[in-house]
């Protein structure tokens, strides 16, 4: 008899592009994702960060978990399951996408890909297989997961246009945001998408598995003439604030994972009111999201701009300076570009209106010492930080 | 395509027509569109050839209320319960045991046994009396309640503690949630006895004596006996579908047979007609289905139009019909070794013992036919003559416990069943097996597909704990309302389930009205 015990000598997955990683890797600072194992930082998170926004950042992708819908009712059976009217989207796009369960809370986000007529790659933050075969039932779909079938790479800053064109893969020149595009680098077949989670110009690149290395090569062989840095989860943190993406599980409590009444959100919650389609005919969540509608907003997931330099961290906000405790921050950076303190905050609204007047109040430490400040907050509904170069077409030449 | 009207009914088995015969009382305009060739559903009369006529799948039941007979004038239309019978616990070698409600009679009977019996039916009965509020009205819901939920708790709650009084109300605690097999075994000796009770317990659900609920789902039945004694359907003019299409029809209500409703129409979430078979599309105001709440949701519905854990718990819904039907076309009348003549016009039970059923039972989990099936048999003849030739007699035999998905499949094996279930009949009526012109035997495959119930089920899906009450038949639509604005539903899958007591249709039709009918 054997036993199938081995796998706790291999804790985390390793994805195809993981040597390469370890190679550039300084700080040996990993962390796992899906049960991948992903650096937080590779080298230094200001460099990566800055690559995003001035260069060309890399990150494995792989982790992100992918599933395959086909089959005469894939359409319909998506149509049922998110919230957005994906009746409108066509073979080689991209939408972004939520999807809720009954009661019209979000279980989770994602992208999603059509890559033929009733042929869909959907990515989402988090495993998603139960809900998607329960969901499943009643309709003509298969459903596969393919997170370890196809290795992917986010390319992604200015001049990550020009890094690919540099690699060899040609064609990129009329690919608008949202768009899928089937090329060649090096005589491989290469996916690419005009998608990202940076808020600036970008790429994902979708390769089978035994090619990973060449296509990271490739990109990667253009160092000299560009810079290409190889970029961990914290500096991806930090620019997905800047683009105003929200992360399902730490910016809101997801569904599936909440067990205290009240502590799940709906998607007008978390600001996502805009990819709801209540006209689009039934899908599940809609009659709760229609119920919800109709009744003054509870609270919502705001962007908040904190004034002063202090690093706000966990927090409370409240309804004037000293005034009624009215919410919590959920994630906070300090903006390198917009030398700003950027923040997400759950924030109870009252008759469907958000207090004119908020403050932040946290505490910080100097030199261990801690304090405690009060901060005024300013909210807005546009994302922090969106280039004009990230949705050009062409894309700029450096 | 007609004008909208009031409401429509998916279905014209007995509780779409207590639904829509009530409903036209108020006053609308109701149609009722029944698949079949005719009214009543499991209870319609069905026939072998010109000369042989039987009430119905469903041969022996209890009266409907007084309420709801007064309410849609039954007897006016010539409804009668039929004649109170006593179940006879039938014996091999002959030694039957004389079931009533208050009394049990028998050779080599203890007297311990005969005395015990009233007290025990007299406390179960006080029990099924105590727990009444929750069958005539809707289930309440736990959270939410309107005033009708905290009218029918607070009754509820008055009749088990005041109604019972201390003693009782703690007995009836104990025994609620447990099985009739041990209950049987504190109370009694006699395994024919226990086994008769035994068997009220569980026909009809995919249960034997030693599951858990089955006291529940005896207390269910017994909600029966408060109306009148267990009597049989007699067929004819005098059987609850006739009258109740009389009722239906003078009420205003049409009943379209032969017409199968395809598919619920909705748009916007709001359920606005249906669409029939021959492509046809009706309007109304709310549909109201008498189909199970499965076919309801899965076909005429459909995945597309719910949520995706409302449908989840659609196609979790248990219940695999276990409960075949034999139709007997008889040439004379059998003779049981042991039973007088007259003693034929009761209901007589094929269970020895718990221990038997339990067996019985135990087969079609494993999807095999028991050799030794339990069986109740009514020769419906003999309370209504014309049911059968000069001299000629009709034996309606339910069977349980017969699996809906027969390993090897029916096809090869439903004729050689049926004589097996005829040759034990003959072990108790050695003339039977001569006597036999003609049968049918519906397995519960059969019953699906000609009474469009999913897997042919008595109940339209088990009455088990956590499929009754506010469960029933699941978790958002369990008071008859549901997701679907504008549809209803009112069969025997809703609270408080299967039977002739026409219930879920008037509960149904108090409901819509309560929602606002078809304004
Ligand atoms: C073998 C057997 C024996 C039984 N014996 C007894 C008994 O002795 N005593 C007793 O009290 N109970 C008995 N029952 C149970 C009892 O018959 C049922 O619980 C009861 O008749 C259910 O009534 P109903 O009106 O809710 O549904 P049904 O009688 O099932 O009626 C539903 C109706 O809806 C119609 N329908 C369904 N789908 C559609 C559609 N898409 N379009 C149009 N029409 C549709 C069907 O054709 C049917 O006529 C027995 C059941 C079985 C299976």
């Amino acid at each position: 008899m054997t036993f199938h015990h081995e796998h706790f000598r291999q804790p985390f997955l390793r994805s195809p592009f993981i040597e390469r990683i370890e190679a550039l890797s300084s700080t040996e600072n990993w962390t796992g994702w899906n049960t991948y194992k992903v650096p937080r930082v590779v080298d230094k998170l200001t460099s990566e960060y800055f690559a995003v926004r001035s260069g060309c950042a890399v990150m494995d992708l792989t982790p992100m978990e992918k599933y395959r819908i086909s089959g005469n009712d894939a359409a319909a059976y998506l149509d049922r399951l998110v919230t957005r009217d994906i009746s409108t989207l066509k073979p080689g796009r991209v939408t972004y996408i939520v999807w809720c369960n009954d009661d019209g809370k979000v279980i989770d986000d994602g992208t999603l890909f059509q890559l033929a007529n009733n042929d869909y790659r959907l990515c989402a933050q988090h495993h998603q297989l139960d809900w998607l075969l329960m969901s499943a039932s009643g309709f003509d779909v298969q459903i596969r997961t393919e997170t370890s079938d196809v290795a992917a790479l986010a390319v992604q800053g200015p001049t990550s246009y020009s890094v690919l064109t540099a690699a060899g893969i040609a064609g990129l020149d009329g690919l608008k945001p949202f768009g899928i595009a089937n090329l060649r680098c090096d005589g491989i077949a290469v996916t690419v998408s005009r998608t990202g989670f940076t808020g600036d110009l970008g790429y994902e690149v979708w390769v089978e598995p035994q090619h990973a290395l060449t296509i990271w090569d490739a990109i990667f062989g253009v160092q000299g003439q560009y810079d290409v840095v190889a970029m961990g989860l914290d500096a991806l943190e930090m620019v997905r604030i800047e683009a105003g993406f929200i992360m399902p599980g730490f910016d809101f409590n997801t569904a599936d994972a909440t067990v205290r009444n009240g502590h799940d959100r709906s998607p007008y919650e978390i600001g996502l009111g805009w990819v709801v389609n209540l006209d689009k005919g039934h899908f599940t969540g809609r009659k709760a999201l229609l119920a919800e509608k109709a009744r003054p907003i509870q609270r919502r997931l705001t962007k908040i701009v904190v004034d002063g330099n202090k690093p706000v961290g966990e927090a409370f906000i409240y309804a004037g300076k000293n005034g009624k405790q009215i919410g919590e921050v959920r994630c906070t950076i300090w903006s390198p570009v917009l030398k700003a303190n950027l923040a997400l905050a759950d924030i109870e609204y009252v008759n469907g209106k958000l207090s004119p007047k908020l403050w932040a109040r946290f505490d910080y430490q100097r030199e261990l010492k801690w304090h405690t400040a009060w901060a005024e907050c300013h909210s807005q509904t546009k994302p922090f930080y969106t280039p004009d170069h990230r949705s050009a077409t062409p894309p700029g030449r450096f | 395509m007609i004008e909208r009207i009031d409401a429509i009914i998916i279905g014209a088995g007995h509780n779409g027509l207590v639904c829509a015969s009530t409903l036209a009382r108020t006053g609308m305009q109701v149609l009722c569109l029944e698949s079949s060739d005719s009214a009543g559903g499991m209870s319609a009369p069905r026939s072998i050839g010109e000369n042989y006529h039987f009430p119905g799948l469903a041969h022996a039941s209890y009266p409907v209320s007084a309420a709801i007979r007064r309410e849609l004038k039954l007897d006016q239309y010539g409804y009668v319960p039929g004649t109170a019978v006593d179940t006879i616990a039938l014996d091999a070698a002959g030694q039957h045991l004389t079931i009533g409600t208050d009394r049990v009679a028998g050779d080599n009977l203890s007297e311990a046994d005969e005395q015990a019996y009233p007290a025990f039916r007299k406390t179960y009965l006080a029990f099924a009396k105590a727990i009444r509020p929750l069958f005539d009205n809707k289930p309440p819901r736990l959270k939410d309640m309107d005033f009708a939920d905290t009218a029918t708790l607070a009754k509820l709650g008055w009749n088990v503690r005041l109604g019972l009084g201390r003693e009782t109300m703690y007995e009836f605690l104990r025994v609620a949630a447990i099985n009739i097999y041990d209950v049987l075994n504190e109370e009694f000796e006699d395994d024919r006895l226990k086994a008769a009770i035994a068997v009220d317990a569980i026909l009809g659900s995919a249960m034997g004596p030693r599951s858990p609920g089955t006291v529940l789902t005896w207390l269910q039945r017994l909600q029966g006996e408060i109306n009148g004694p267990l009597s049989l359907q007699s067929g004819g003019q005098a059987q609850l579908a006739h009258a109740l299409t009389q009722s239906a029809e003078s009420a205003g209500v049409t009943i379209q047979l032969n017409t199968h409703v395809e598919k619920i129409l909705i748009e916007n979430g709001k359920a606005f007609g249906v669409q029939l078979t021959n492509g046809d599309m009706v309007k109304a105001k709310v549909i109201i289905s008498n189909a199970d709440p499965r076919s309801t949701f899965s076909d005429l519905v459909g995945a597309p139009q719910l949520d995706t854990m409302f449908a989840n718990r659609v196609a979790q819904i248990r219940g695999s019909g276990v409960v075949a039907k034999l139709h007997l076309a008889l040439n004379g009348l059998p003779e049981f070794t042991g039973l007088a003549e007259s003693q034929l016009r009761n209901r007589l039970l094929v269970a020895p013992s718990m221990q038997y059923i339990e067996h019985a039972f135990n087969h079609s989990k494993y999807n095999e036919c028991s050799e030794n099936p339990v069986l109740e048999i009514t020769l419906p003849s003999l309370h209504n003559s014309s049911l059968a030739p000069d001299g000629h007699h009709v034996m309606s035999v339910n069977v349980a416990f017969v699996p809906y998905a027969l390993d090897g499949g029916w096809q090869q094996q439903k004729s050689t069943y049926a004589y097996k279930v005829i040759s034990l009949l003959g072990q108790y009526a050695p003339n039977l097996t001569s006597l036999v012109v003609d049968h049918e035997f519906l397995t519960p495959q059969d019953i699906e597909e000609q009474f469009h119930a999913v897997q042919g089920h008595w109940h339209h899906g088990e009455l088990s704990i956590h499929q009754s009450f506010m469960m029933r038949p699941l978790h958002g639509a369990a008071q008859y309302d549901t997701p679907v604005d504008g549809l209803f539903l009112c069969g025997a899958g809703c609270h408080p389930g299967g039977g002739l007591t026409g219930l879920p249709g008037h509960n149904a039709a108090k409901r819509v009205l309560k929602l606002g009918g078809a304004k």
